[in-house]
């Protein structure tokens, strides 16, 4: 029988930043987490232990916009091991504008499931 | 479309407001509820919405719109509310004076040198990034010394890389996001470093922006010297002892070509010093009535020009509360003064308002001087609540109601943050 472990995690849900602690069970199963001040911070702690996942944000070229880039998001969260690999694959994207928000500029970005969108309007300046 | 031409500029508006970022478009939507008509927003940058366009990272809005959403989307959810309510937007304009019976004069791309009259001011002109000049570094002058917004704007908005190989002064988030930010482009972020104990940013972005790409924090650590002719080639660094002198014998030597300060924000209040508005020395806002009205009469201020906020969801709370005080004040509307004056105490910085009165409720904004864990806050003998911890680098927000100030018969409330 493997013995419990504790972890500890700063919940990122909001700036109240609460210190979490997850104890699994020696394997990946979570059998408690303390400190969370809401919900939120529960369930955070628990997916930061078992399955870290985030949303990121860059930008990309625009051609005939106001300015050379324009803003993206995944339209989700994706695995936070796979953060790096999206960012370095949506570099190679360039639109045009007029661009509206909400854009999906990459669909199913390297299979994650989820969008690369723009997260502004840009007409053509 | 997210920007409307103004083709004509009257001569009197009921409420003006300086600045078009989160802090004047929350004031602009504040002042038409309370029925002012005549709305101008006036914006030096093309285009209003303020520094949100590159902050194009996730995270803002949730306490306001309920959902994260990133820098633009929360500056485009806003200046389309501006846009349909019938406000005028004026772009590419500086407010360059401003006289106590509140006659403006602009600079302006479009319409010129023009003047105009307000019944009511909000000054929302935001903060500008402290630069090396302010922390006297020593050192060279080379090339590759700039500051973290300035490099987030390059990046996000131009598509330029300021350097290879990049360390980090300062702890603040716009250099903890910029560590991320660069990382993501390839950038080589060889570290951030902070002089005090603790870091100046928000928990999150410590954990998001270094934790996950190993970007180690040097706590009690700062640059002692910038080196390089034209283009930066290192800088050395070196821990500081309690009194915050650098120990030379620990110093040492990183090569990179880049030197990003993320070392605090500036309210930008030269408007506000042309009218000699009572300046706090601790913020260099002005000082603010429960109202967010300052020393002169039918001005108002809010946003990063008042104090420096680390949400920009608490920018639009108290940017609606001053747009609605301008737009009663333009329409003859006027509540009672404020009678209770807030007196910063034992581990209070300064609070924000700095006088409340006791017939609404209020929010008292303030930050701590040092980190304490288990603590109360003490508003005199009328309130006092229990929280988990205070930290320098987050903002506290107190919601009074008013039935706690209807016992209070004194002028005066003295905040105390104590440990339990």
């Amino acid at each position: 029988m493997s013995e419990a472990h504790i972890t500890h995690y700063l919940c990122i849900g909001c700036p109240l930043g609460c210190r979490l602690e997850v104890e699994d069970n020696g394997a990946d199963d979570v059998v408690k987490v303390r400190g969370w001040g809401c919900k939120k911070g529960r369930a955070y702690g628990e997916e930061e232990h078992t399955d870290p996942r985030r949303v990121m944000a860059t930008s990309v070229r625009i051609r005939g916009g106001r300015w050379g880039r324009i803003p993206v998001k995944t339209s989700g969260s994706i695995p936070k091991a796979m953060v790096r690999e999206v960012a370095y694959a949506v570099r190679a994207i360039e639109v045009e504008a007029p661009i509206k928000i909400g854009t999906v500029v990459a669909a199913n970005i390297l299979g994650t499931g989820v969008d690369v969108i723009t997260t502004r309007d840009m007409e053509r300046a | 479309m997210i920007t409307a031409e103004l083709r004509h500029l009257e001569p009197h508006y009921d409420v003006v407001i300086s600045g078009g970022g989160p802090a004047g478009m929350a004031a602009a939507i504040g002042a038409r509820e309370r029925g002012a008509e005549k709305v101008l927003l006036i914006d030096r940058e093309a285009e209003a919405g303020g520094i949100l366009w590159q902050c194009i990272h996730h995270g803002f809005g949730l306490h306001h719109f309920g959902e994260e959403l990133t820098g633009p989307e929360y500056a485009q959810r806003y200046l389309k509310q501006v846009i349909d309510n019938g406000i005028d937007v004026l772009t590419d304009t500086y407010v360059y004076d401003i006289s106590p019976v509140r006659r403006l004069k602009l600079m302006s791309g479009s319409q010129g040198i023009r003047t105009i009259d307000a019944g009511a001011v909000v000054l929302a002109m935001g903060a500008r990034e402290r630069t090396r000049g302010a922390i006297r570094i020593p050192g060279e002058r080379p090339s590759g010394v700039l500051t973290a917004g300035l490099a987030q704007k390059f990046v996000n908005m131009m598509g330029l890389l300021p350097g290879r190989r990049v360390v980090i002064l300062g702890s603040g988030d716009i250099g903890l996001i910029m560590a991320r930010r660069l990382t993501l482009e390839g950038v080589e972020v060889l570290g951030v470093f902070e002089i005090m104990p603790y870091a100046n940013g928000l928990n999150r972005n410590i954990v998001q922006c270094l934790h996950d790409y190993d970007i180690p924090l040097h706590l009690s650590t700062t640059v002692v010297d910038i080196r390089g002719r034209d283009r930066v080639q290192g800088v050395t660094v070196a821990p500081v002892s309690a009194t915050l002198k650098p120990d030379m014998s620990r110093a040492w030597d990183i090569a990179c070509d880049t030197v990003l300060l993320s070392i605090g924000l500036i309210p930008e209040n030269e408007l506000s010093r042309r009218i000699d508005l009572r300046l706090d020395p601790v913020t260099s806002g002005p000082v603010v009535t429960s109202r967010m009205q300052t020393s002169a009469n039918g001005v108002f201020a809010c946003g990063n020009v008042v104090h420096i906020h680390d949400l920009v969801d608490f920018v639009s709370e108290e940017a609606t509360l001053a747009g609605q005080a301008a737009g009663d004040y333009a329409m003859f509307r006027h509540l009672p003064a404020d009678n209770i004056r807030l007196i910063p105490g034992d581990n209070v910085a300064y609070c924000v308002p700095h006088t409340l009165s006791t017939d609404r409720e209020h929010t008292v904004y303030m930050r701590v001087r040092k980190p304490m864990e288990k603590c109360t806050i003490r508003f005199g003998s009328a309130f006092k609540t229990k929280v988990k911890y205070v930290f320098p680098a987050e903002m506290v927000n107190i919601t009074l109601m008013p039935e706690l100030l209807e016992k209070f018969h004194g002028d005066t409330l003295r905040i105390d943050v104590v440990q339990r």
